[in-house]
């Protein structure tokens, strides 16, 4: 998987003819797995997936989706791809299954295997029972998952996902996510997973990449971004300065925060130090927990989107 | 996924075999269009579809069965025909007309109301190959509609014929009925779909491809008096019923008037390319 390149961009730019810039000068590499494609409405991450999709000409640079140009074969492309659209796109007198049967023979698959692959693209999310019913009557839960089923139904290597939790309850979000996450590993397809919401993809994410005004802010692996931020949170009901006079001499970094310290985490060994420390001093020891950064402070949330490494890879 | 019976009962093990991979084949672009062509046109005729989705389209099918039915049961008893192929789709012409403006928007404007035209065009198939499926589906269609009573007409009317070149000559006329049908089918359709790919309502769709005809009928009437020769000649080809009436008798009821039939052929055909090219320029930007 690492270094095959799913999607590439270089200097990518998308001027609409009423002047509006939705993208500038995007250059960015990703690699197989779950990618967030996170930005504010309007950042431009629509254009970039219709663009992905030969839907839409870029204005200037090159596109790459499964090492295929999708401006010269488009058709390759969307034979390989499944898109999962933003806003209601269901017929509401068709049952799911007839539909997913009809959307899986648009895209190439003969008519027994199209009803098959329906039926199994239903099974895995989760409306197996369901899909003799017509569409219309189904929650935004469920039409949310018939849109992914139909993204699904001829296997593609790459799914686009705009928006896919819009609309669902906490509830609902959670299960979408999950199910997202299960497609991501288990079943070895690459999805793109576009939101609003940080907080919602960081948690199911390979990588991320953060547009906005339809400039990159920032594309990394999730775990890169982490792994050095990782600290631990000590808590001590006394003898606070005892300790950070110790761990000091121990070598670790220490920052004392609220009531708590926290504590730079190195390595494995790092607990171990610390729980050494806190035994030898005889604290009365309340905490002792990792905290990982999110993702939003890495990507400087709260500050107005300031660009940040522009242009990784 | 779990085993209800514990995996030894008398109904047998279901076993969760996860996700897999399709290898089979992928047919592409072509195949894609072939079939958006017949589930739209089994969609026209309500097959695979709900009840109350027969009931219009059969109705009308019914009824010019009916008429066709009739006219060949009247021949056989008084043993020479008494309507001509090429009559039945002119008798018809106001069915044609609705059901054409009922099929059209089925095909073209429910889609454009579910916003259903970006899975579509996220797949192998083109924005042009989508609007010419419809366009296909909905001529054939109105042609079937025709089409099929005529050869109830033609069969029920080969058994009063006494020599073997009597029905050659029928079939001949059978043909001619079937060319009539044809034409009246691509023109009729053409408007219709057409106009159904800029409305998102069927009902309003519907009422607009109605209101082209009706519409347009007085003003060809109005022309058809003028003392004008020219004007008078040229009056019916405002009215897309009367043109492919026009058409129709040039073509196949002779004698005929060479003056103004190529005319009427011209204007048939460019009325035709005009449709088929707007709507290929609205599915160029539709859903974008």
């Amino acid at each position: 998987m690492a270094g095959v390149t799913l999607i590439a961009t270089q200097s990518l730019t998308k001027r609409y003819p009423n002047g509006v810039m939705a993208l500038a000068d995007l250059t960015v590499d990703v690699e197989p797995g779950i990618v967030g494609l996170v930005g504010a409405n309007g950042a431009g991450k629509s254009t970039l997936i219709k663009i992905l999709l030969g839907l839409l000409p870029p204005t200037a640079g090159q596109t790459r989706v499964l090492d295929l140009d999708p401006a010269r074969d488009a058709e390759q492309v969307r034979a390989r791809v499944g898109y999962m659209p933003e806003h209601d796109c269901l017929p509401p007198d068709l049952t799911a299954s007839e539909f997913v049967t009809h959307m899986g023979r648009m895209s190439g698959l003969p008519r027994t295997s199209a009803r098959e692959r329906a039926s199994e693209a239903l099974r895995h999310v989760g409306l197996y029972e369901e899909r003799y019913r017509q569409i219309g009557g189904y929650s935004t839960g469920m039409k949310q998952r018939v849109k992914l089923a139909q993204a699904l139904v001829h296997d593609p290597d790459l799914l686009l996902l705009d928006e896919p939790t819009n609309g669902l309850d906490p509830a609902g979000r959670e299960a979408m996510l999950t199910l997202i996450h299960r497609i991501g590993t288990e079943f070895g397809i690459s999805v793109v997973v576009c939101s609003h919401l940080l907080g919602e993809v960081e948690r199911i994410c390979d990588s991320l990449v953060a547009i906005d005004g339809g400039r990159l802010l920032r594309s990394a692996n999730i775990s890169a971004m982490t792994a050095t931020r990782d600290v631990l949170l000590v808590e001590v009901s006394e003898g606070t300065e005892e300790l950070v006079a110790r761990l000091g001499q121990l070598g670790l970094t220490v920052q004392p925060v609220g009531h708590a310290l926290q504590v730079q985490l190195v390595n494995d060994d790092t607990y171990d130090v610390i729980i050494g420390a806190v035994a030898d001093l005889d604290l009365p020891l309340h905490r002792l927990d990792q905290r990982r950064h999110r993702v939003a402070e890495l990507f400087g949330r709260g500050d107005p989107l300031v660009p940040q490494e522009v242009g990784h890879g | 996924m779990a085993e209800p019976n514990g995996g030894q009962g008398p109904g047998g093990v279901i076993h969760d075999i996860g996700y897999q991979r399709y290898e089979g084949a992928r047919l592409g672009r072509w195949y894609a269009v072939r079939s958006l062509y017949t589930h739209a046109l089994r969609t026209a005729f309500g097959l695979g579809r709900s009840g109350k989705a027969k009931v219009f389209p059969w109705l009308v099918v019914g009824i010019v069965t009916l008429v066709a039915a009739v006219v060949t049961a009247v021949r056989s008893q008084l043993g020479e025909p008494v309507m001509a192929y090429t009559d039945l789709p002119e008798a018809m012409v106001v069915l044609v007309i609705i059901f054409c403006a009922v099929v059209g928007p089925e095909l073209v404007s429910r889609d454009l109301r579910s916003g259903v035209l970006p899975l579509y065009f996220s797949r192998p198939l083109h924005r042009g190959d989508y609007a010419m499926a419809k366009l296909a589906a909905t001529i054939t269609a109105t042609f079937l509609l025709l089409a099929g009573p005529m050869l109830l007409m033609f069969v029920g009317g080969a058994f009063t014929l006494d020599s073997l070149s009597d029905v050659w000559k029928e079939f001949g006329d059978f043909g001619q009925g079937l060319a009539y049908a044809a034409l009246m089918a691509i023109v009729f359709s053409s408007i219709a779909v057409l106009v159904a790919s800029l409305a998102s309502r069927r009902a309003i769709a519907a009422a607009v491809v109605v209101a082209v005809f009706l519409v347009t009928a007085p003003v060809a009437a109005v022309l058809s008096f003028s003392s004008n020769e020219t004007v008078n000649r040229l009056a019916g080809i405002v009215n897309p019923a009367s043109l492919v009436g026009l058409l129709g008798h040039w073509l196949f009821d002779p004698p005929r008037d060479n003056t103004w039939g190529p005319v009427y052929a011209a204007v048939a055909a460019g009325l035709v390319a005009l449709c088929a090219g707007l709507l290929l320029l609205r599915y160029r930007k539709v859903a974008q």
